[in-house]
């Protein structure tokens, strides 16, 4: 009897767990997942800690007790990947060969890319709230602090969760407006890019939110160092930003064994077809979530809805069928706007996130593009949902993989240019 | 939405971009940027120009970082380059679509 393919998946956060998992459920392979860190976050919450309506123990659980029989899971950090050889080096020294190797190890913020950003304010007077340990140290720094400038900063793109940085600035608002220091606090929001919103309808809809905040927009600023002396942000064209507290989204990158494997790009991603998910240059290597360099937002909801192309292209790549172009881009994001309100954003490659009703059309009850209390309470049993559902591989009621333009309004309306404002 | 740039009728956004890379000219381009202030565009405007729509063929994502890894400019001079706002201009200019976030 033919022996099972071996499949080795690296990372098993929310991709590679939920791959690893809809495998063993399908049947038929030899599993593996690798991963130096024994316990799972639930990322989402990240942004929680700081605001104290969450703590780190609230978000993790144990790796080994999330995967299905089958599965066989192995604690430790990759050494080397040897792509042309079909082998991962383990640095327990250790060799684990494969048929098909399935690319989950994701992203991470590199904070010393920034000349500066690492220096004696690191920790002090500069947060980040991507890691744990980064949001665990900001939700000390903002239970005490006196106020001053808050500026909410984010340093290039791609980021991960891409909408998390203005969340961050509406929470903040929300939070100090809550604990009586909303009148000590200045709120700026530093983004490279040429607003907060970029998409016409977006901005349309949600350009409004920072002027009603009070959250001061500085756009196209793209950080050439941070002075951690004086505590300022410089940016190229010389304009600079000062702040007392500054919460940044480092330059985000691909892991180092990808950088150090060839197969990344520039930034680390690896260069992957957009719609089957296979790497671009070895054909038995697919690549999943934050990891590629796919052309959508690096968020859990993407890497539920590819997890369904990698399994079946995995499939027929074994039994030497044509691959399946079934990835289509959709991302389905909750935003907190504050006070117990969210938006809900639904979108893929070709169209952009427009008003109407999900998962139901008309009726919805979660309201797109418009902030609502429903949707907050959305995004708080997505926890559940999280944990129960998505990381064992089950279906999640009502949601599709592929965008529906049911119920949604995509005619566009007359766009309101986003009021801008600069250094 | 239609404009006529350099005596062609093409199709742009709201925003003035291009909808297609496609119907990109080098008069187009000269046009562009007398519209965001850059009155001559020289050999280091176009290298730039080049390079983002030589990679937006190869389908890469473009990021400022990018470029400034490149080797093609330093973003130093990017900015001086394309004053305001380097990579949204670059792009207008050459034809591409503006860098975005999801919203």
């Amino acid at each position: 009897m033919k022996r099972s393919p071996r499949v080795l998946i690296l990372g098993a956060g929310t991709a590679g767990t939920i791959v690893a998992n809809k495998l063993a459920k399908r049947g038929g392979y030899d599993i593996t997942i690798v991963d130096q860190g024994r316990h799972h976050y639930y990322q989402p919450g990240l942004l929680s800690i700081p605001f104290g309506l969450m703590k780190k123990s609230d978000l993790i659980k144990p790796r080994a007790k999330l995967f299905r029989p089958g599965v066989n899971f192995v604690q430790a950090k990759i050494g080397g990947i040897l792509p042309g050889d079909k082998k991962v080096f383990l640095d327990t020294g250790s060799e684990i060969e494969y048929d098909i190797l399935v690319v989950a190890t994701g992203c991470r913020v590199a904070a010393e890319e920034t000349p500066g950003l690492k220096g004696s304010d690191w920790r002090v007077n500069i947060f980040d709230f991507y890691t744990p340990d980064g949001a665990a140290a900001l939700a000390d720094k903002l239970r005490d602090w006196p106020g001053g400038h808050l500026v909410v900063q984010v340093m290039d793109t791609p980021i991960k969760c891409p909408v998390a940085p203005l969340e961050c600035a509406f929470l903040s608002d929300w939070f100090f407006r809550q604990n009586g220091r909303r009148d000590k606090v200045k709120i700026t929001y530093v983004t490279p890019l040429s607003g907060a919103f970029t998409k016409p309808r977006a901005s349309a809809q949600l350009g409004h939110l920072l002027a009603d905040k009070h959250i001061d927009l500085v756009s196209d600023f793209y950080v050439e160092k941070v002075d951690p002396v004086s505590h300022k942000l410089v940016c190229y064209d010389g304009r600079e930003v000062a702040y007392d507290l500054l919460v940044t989204i480092p330059v985000t990158t691909g892991v180092e064994a990808i950088r150090q494997s060839g197969m990344g790009d520039d930034l680390g991603f690896i260069k992957t077809n957009k719609h089957t998910l296979q790497s671009e240059e070895y054909p038995e290597v697919f690549v999943i979530g934050d990891a590629t360099n796919v052309p959508t937002s690096k968020a859990g909801s993407v890497a539920d809805f590819e997890a369904d192309t990698v399994v079946d292209n995995i499939g027929h790549f074994a039994a030497g069928e044509p691959l399946e172009p079934s990835f289509d881009g959709h991302a389905n994001c909750f935003v907190e706007v504050g006070d117990g309100k969210a938006l809900l954003l639904d979108f893929n490659y070709d169209t952009e996130p427009v008003e109407g009703m999900f998962p139901f059309p008309v009726v919805g009850p979660l309201r797109l593009l418009s902030p609502s209390r429903v949707n907050h309470w959305g995004k708080l049993a997505f926890r559940h949902i999280y944990w129960h559902l998505l990381l064992p591989g089950r279906k999640i009621p009502f949601i599709s993989n592929h965008m529906t333009k049911a119920g949604k309004r995509l005619s566009a309306p007359k766009p309101v240019p986003e009021p801008s404002k600069t250094a | 939405m239609q404009a006529t740039i350099a005596g062609r009728t093409v199709e742009v956004n709201e925003e003035g971009y291009l909808t297609d890379p496609g119907n990109w000219t080098k008069g187009l381009a000269e046009e562009l940027a007398i519209g965001l202030g850059i009155e001559k565009l020289t050999d280091k405007h176009w290298a730039v120009i080049d390079y983002l729509r030589s990679e937006h063929a190869k389908g890469e994502e473009m990021s400022i970082r990018k470029v400034g890894n490149s080797g093609v400019v330093d973003l130093k001079t990017f900015y001086a380059l394309f004053p305001g706002g380097p990579l949204k201009n670059a792009s207008k200019i050459a034809g591409l679509s503006k860098p975005t976030s999801c919203i």
